[in-house]
């Protein structure tokens, strides 16, 4: 087997004596779409920013596209086509959506970037290039942290809770543009609450529960885990 | 690029109206206080390069420019060299010290960095007071050179100094809010995180936008001791230069060049107009007051209003 796109092992993160992340490994193949769930705590979003670089693990590596970045700081493993999205819509709220994109496009896309009006017209934000993210309604705030880092250029794509608040629909149209994005080559890592959409989309999933990993495997077989069963519903 | 031609043309103009009103019949006084206006036009720009660019509020802007008129002190005692030299001098020291700080204050955020730059230029301020060389809390003398570059005094030549020095700081902190640099500066103060997790370096521009910061306030400060012919650190480390530094880009509105500009002019020639009619003591309430009520209705400063009401 040729090495995955992205490869942790072993990640550790403490928060004084509180343990978030107790050893997680996993693996990200190239294109591939991995879900990771767990209940509220299980370190979900610590595991977001270990592997992004916002938050530095007290032990265990990071690898991405062949290197150790462990040591990276955030910036610099966007640069390598590390993207992600925030679970609150967190844009750059003095700046019209295109502007937005220009950031991602100027500091992290490698070659020949996108063009920010032409990724906004994809998600079906076109029309508002040139408003303000106030103006915003909320899937189209979800559609636009997308966009943000869709104009980096990404080769992994990690959606942290895309979806949370959304309606039915909603969701389906974010799964729909998710899949789109990944048919393109883009292999993404999503991080999510809402089962339904998670168990769709996963080609495999992992499962965390206070901060370990409990489970791993395809999404039905996740399904029929006895120990995924009792960390959700309590034994 | 029809605006950026009127920009530098207006430049141009404005230099050479300076030069001209330097070179007439015009009554002194008037130079010595378009001095303090023009130098607050340095300040607060040098200001908002940290503060509204990057979004980094910075209570110690009395600290780099005691620096730059320290260090021109200095020079000045060592070897007299020529006031360029005196202005390079002041604006490198006051970039290291705006480095240095800038590394060990810009990892805490908000108000904790506002808190450091306070204390830095209390720091300073205690070493300069108790410092010897420099004649300590009594100050020292500086003596203004003979030649004044043609111009019939020093003071004139003074003025145009500054007139040229506020111009490049303008022109500059314009080149740099419309480039790359600019946009990241901007992505930082808007949110960092997403910032870094897009690919800005944001703690290399940041100490970018600290040093740069600092070296202008430096520049600013470099010809004061000529300005006042005696330097002590109660007029160096004034209080009214790190009030008004904030007060004037926030008034004017914090987000663009403009901003600093409009501040200072208003707000420095008001002082300067306060400190003939009524009292200099009032000058700093009158700043106050109105610093209070922009923040409360005019967040965006004048700026922000003008863009609101041509909607």
């Amino acid at each position: 087997m040729s090495e995955p796109l992205l490869r942790i092992e072993n990640l550790t993160k403490r928060f004084g004596g509180f343990i978030a992340l107790d050893g997680v490994s996993l693996h990200v193949a190239e294109g591939e779409r991995l879900g990771v769930i767990g209940p509220n705590g299980a370190g979900k979003s610590t595991l977001t920013n270990c592997i992004t670089g916002l938050l530095r693990p007290e032990g265990g590596s990071v690898h991405f596209a062949g290197s150790d970045v462990t040591a990276l700081p955030a910036h610099a493993r966007a640069r390598l086509g590390l993207a992600r999205s925030f679970q609150l819509p967190r844009p750059f709220h003095s700046m019209t959506l295109a502007e937005n994109l220009a950031i991602p496009r100027d500091y992290a896309a490698r070659h020949d970037p996108p063009d920010p009006r032409e990724l906004l017209t994809r998600l079906g934000l076109g029309a508002k290039a040139d408003a303000l993210p106030r103006s915003l309604t909320q899937i189209e705030l979800r559609k636009l942290e997308l966009a943000r880092a869709l104009a980096a250029q990404p080769r992994l794509l990690i959606c942290d809770e895309a979806m949370a608040g959304l309606s039915h629909s909603e969701v389906d149209d974010m799964l729909g543009v998710l899949l789109v994005l990944n048919d393109s080559g883009i292999a993404i890592l999503m991080i999510e609450h809402i089962m339904r959409a998670v168990m769709r989309f996963s080609q495999r999933i992992v499962v965390l529960d206070a901060g370990r990993k409990i489970a791993e495997g395809a999404p039905a077989d996740i399904l029929r885990d006895k120990e995924v069963e009792r960390a959700y519903l309590g034994a | 690029m029809r605006g950026g031609g009127i920009f530098y043309a207006g430049a141009v103009a404005i230099l050479i109206a300076g030069y001209a009103a330097a070179a007439s019949g015009i009554n002194d006084y008037y130079f010595y206080a378009a001095y303090i206006v023009l130098q607050y036009v340095v300040i607060a720009t040098a200001w908002n390069i940290l503060g509204g660019y990057a979004g980094y509020v910075n209570f110690g802007s009395a600290g780099f420019y005691a620096v730059g008129a320290y260090t021109a002190a200095i020079l000045y005692q060592l070897v007299k060299p020529p006031l360029v030299v005196m202005i390079l001098g002041g604006g490198i020291a006051a970039g290291v010290i705006g480095l240095a700080a800038g590394y060990l204050t810009l990892r805490v955020k908000g108000v904790y960095f506002a808190i450091a730059t306070l204390a830095l230029a209390v720091v300073l301020e205690t070493i300069v007071a108790n410092w010897d060389y420099v004649g300590g809390t009594r100050g020292t003398y500086v003596l203004r050179p003979h030649h004044a570059f043609g111009f019939v005094n020093y003071p004139r030549a003074l003025f145009f100094a500054m007139l040229v020095l506020a111009i490049g700081s303008v022109v500059l902190a314009r080149v740099i809010e419309r480039s790359k640099l600019g946009r990241g500066l901007a992505a930082i103060r808007d949110d960092e995180q997403a910032a870094e997790s897009s690919g800005v370096p944001t703690l290399r521009l940041k100490l970018f936008a600290a040093t740069l910061s600092g070296a202008l306030m430096g520049v600013a400060g470099a010809p004061f001791p000529y300005y006042v012919s005696h330097l002590e650190p109660g007029s160096a480390f004034s209080l009214a230069i790190a009030v008004n530094a904030i007060a004037m880009p926030m008034i004017g509105g914090a987000t663009s060049w403009v901003g600093p500009v409009i501040g200072a002019l208003l707000l420095g020639g008001a002082q300067q107009i306060a400190t003939v009619t009524i009292s200099s003591i009032l000058n700093l309430l009158i700043v106050g007051l109105l610093l209070i009520g922009f923040v409360i209705f005019a967040p965006d400063g004048l700026v922000g209003l003008f863009r609101k009401l041509r909607r």
